[in-house]
């Protein structure tokens, strides 16, 4: 459990970030008998320290590093200095997440090929395919504990799923069920089955729901081979004269300096800090960043086309009882380009508590137009919309040389246009949302802007040539063969889904890949 | 805040008889502002008084719910009554009072219809001033765990098994 390795052993896997990517990869490398120390920036919080209170959760959990923004995306307005909503703390975004484990349908992983060209965006197919990541699939779901997988039951329905589900039907859609998600509907794994609390952005008191935090974290750490660093966030990755990378420079809980040598590097920061380090990491051998001689390291940045749907109902529905998210129409997830659009958007429930909804049903908004919406709140419906985006090179995160954070390195600025395909594709999503809760007699509907960015994705992208992303089909940098990326900055295209079980089975992949090539000594 | 008039040495009767009406609804004193009906009473130490009795309107006139007491609005807006805070705050309501008067009212507590005071605060909706409450509000207001129950939210779950025994999925009327 206390496994410590020396700041000096130059034969570990340093990985930065301990969420879905980092977390998963630390233990699926300690398993295979690699020696790895996660670098993790948050501090250690477990169920039970957990809060079902949703500000008091957002204090204890979020990324609140300085971060600026800009763009026409109405989130630069509303909340310009909180750009996405995810977590620091052992385990990253898996404490928060909501659970929705789907996989990519087949023709995502080649999106320029079956969409073709389309205007303004950066397409590009994946160099690998459905058939390939079955069995990382597999692997994945059978981890986490997917329902609706591996004969594992689904979640029950709660009232937001029942108004939800009544509404599809109404429409006429038949993909409609508590969905695929990794939230144990019974007993597994050492974990118990969801007692519906309701809180599981706010991470799961429970254990039901899957999260590195509690699963792959203290499983790595049984092995003797995983050491977890607390509090120590990873600064710059350092390189010898050969361009291959030695190690990571990262900051204690006191701020100080230190510097972990590493055989092979893998960062997992999420896709703002993962592009950040990238790039703060420049040298005079890698001028424009580590692993940026594309120029694409930051850009293509996604944050899927999201957006939310309220209703009002002439009676109670209290949707806050119960799993925030289990609840999830496909039908509209197909590409379809008669729709006036290319790629497909998901369906999915979703409750906030009075205090958020407070904040994000519509921003700055005040007056008797919004408290009326909210004197409803008992007897309202919720759903998200999350669907394809199209990769833009602008869309990007860059070095604010203007704001430093907390170590004197710059801050991160999160830039993000609609494309209009995004557009279109919200546009259709809010008409068939409201259609959904009209059809079982709301008496009100709400078409919510998108949330500060929870899935956020693309700027170390995976190409098959190197002058198209960041990193080969393993996620192995395409500049510096000793350096990885873990996480959904990886992604050469969003698909429709959420991201996490496409991380998940990545990872694993990746620690197979690493573990085989450190045994041949290629690596 | 006090949710009844008990000041110290003071009673409900003494505490109102040293007020005076501050709009339709409070009453303001030395160093304090009262409901009407001396259900609640607040002190302010570098507000005056009249200042705090314009902010807990103007925070009714934001996030108007007319099944909340004043007493809420008070507490999400009584942390202005700070030595950091209360000057900005003080300049911000003498403008909110210029602009009422530039409607043709004597104050912004004596604009008896909401719809105009709504309108002056339109009219300075993009003041650094108004966002700072405005944007307050949103926790201040809302997340007070003794509002919630007003708006039928349950909050915490945790302690009490969560949802799965207790009407998760109830829904009676679909």
């Amino acid at each position: 459990m206390a496994t410590k390795f020396d700041l000096d052993d130059d034969g570990v896997v340093v990985i930065i970030g301990t969420g879905a990517g980092g977390g998963t990869l630390a233990n699926e490398l300690a398993q295979r008998g690699v020696k790895v120390v996660a670098l993790e920036a948050g501090g250690r919080h477990l169920p039970t320290d957990y809060v079902n209170d949703e500000w008091d959760a957002f204090v204890q959990l979020s990324w609140l590093d300085a971060r600026t923004t800009s763009g026409s995306w109405r989130v630069a307005r509303d909340f310009a200095g909180l750009p996405a909503w995810i977590v620091k703390a052992v385990g990253g975004s898996t404490v928060h997440w909501a659970g929705a484990s789907l996989r990519f349908q087949p023709h995502e992983w080649k999106a320029r090929t079956t969409y073709g060209h389309v205007a303004g965006a950066n397409l590009l197919d994946w160099p690998i395919d459905a058939d390939e990541m079955d069995p990382w699939y597999a692997a994945a779901e059978d981890k986490m504990g997917v329902t609706l997988t591996n004969g594992i039951p689904g979640l029950p329905g709660n009232n937001n799923y029942k108004v939800f589900e009544a509404g599809a039907k109404a429409l006429g859609y038949s993909q409609v069920s508590t969905g695929r998600m990794a939230i144990n509907s019974q007993p597994r794994d050492g974990r118990p089955a969801c007692i519906q609390l309701g809180f599981c952005f706010q991470g799961c008191k429970s254990y039901a729901k899957w999260s590195t935090a509690y699963t792959e974290i203290p499983a790595g750490e049984a092995t003797g081979n995983l050491e977890v660093r607390e509090n120590a966030q990873a600064l710059v990755i350092e390189h010898d004269a050969n361009g291959k990378v030695n190690g990571v420079v990262y900051a204690d809980a006191d701020g100080v300096h230190h510097k972990q040598m590493a055989r092979v590097v893998c960062v997992a920061g999420n896709s703002i800090e993962t592009p950040r380090i990238l790039l703060n990491s420049n040298s005079a051998l890698f001028p424009d960043g580590l692993a940026n001689g594309s120029g694409q390291v930051g850009r293509n940045y996604m944050r899927h086309m999201t957006g939310s749907v309220y209703g009002i109902f002439d009676r109670p529905v209290k949707m806050w009882r119960g799993t925030t998210m289990a609840g999830i129409i496909n039908d509209e997830a197909h590409h379809d380009p008669s729709r006036g659009f290319v790629g497909g958007y998901e369906l999915e429930t979703l409750s906030l508590g009075l205090p958020f909804m407070a904040a994000f049903l519509d921003p700055g908004g005040w007056g008797r137009e919004f408290t009326s919406a909210l004197d409803g709140y008992e007897n309202m419906a919720g759903m998200w919309i999350v669907g394809e985006d199209m990769p833009q090179e602008t869309n990007r995160i860059s070095l604010n040389f203007d704001v430093k954070d907390q170590f004197g390195l710059p801050a991160p600025n999160v830039h993000f246009d609609d494309h209009p395909n995004d557009v279109a594709m919200r546009n259709h999503a809010y008409r068939q949302g409201m259609a959904i809760y009209q059809a079982v007699g709301a008496t009100r509907v709400f078409p919510t802007p998108p949330y500060p960015s929870t899935h956020n994705l693309g700027t170390a992208r995976m190409s098959e040539h190197a002058r198209d992303g960041v990193v080969n089909r393993w996620g192995q940098a395409h500049e510096v063969s000793n350096l990885f990326v873990s996480d959904g900055s990886q992604f050469t295209t969003g698909a429709a889904e959420n991201p996490t079980l496409t991380i998940v089975a990545l990872a694993i992949r990746q620690a197979d890949h690493i573990a085989r090539e450190m045994n041949a000594g290629t690596l | 805040m006090t949710h009844t008039a008990s000041r110290p040495g003071l009673t409900r009767r003494q505490l109102l008889a040293r007020s005076i009406a501050a709009g339709a609804s409070f009453m303001v004193g030395a160093g304090f502002v009262a409901a009407r009906d001396g259900a609640w009473a607040m002190q302010t130490a570098h507000l005056e008084p009249r200042s705090m009795a314009t902010l807990i309107q103007m925070a009714r006139d934001i996030y108007p719910h007319d099944q909340l007491a004043d007493e809420f609005y008070a507490i999400a807006v009584r942390g202005y009554d700070s030595p950091e805070a209360a000057p900005a705050m003080e300049a911000g309501i003498a403008a909110l009072d210029a602009a009422a008067e530039g409607h043709g009212h004597a104050s912004y507590l004596d604009t008896h219809w909401e719809r105009d005071r709504v309108d002056i605060l339109r009219g300075m909706e993009r003041s650094a001033f108004f966002q700072t409450v405005r944007a307050g509000l949103v926790t201040g207001l809302y997340n007070q765990p003794d509002v919630w129950p007003v708006f039928g939210y349950e909050g915490e779950s945790f302690s009490k098994g969560g949802y799965l025994a207790r009407g998760f999925d109830d829904i009676a009327w679909l």
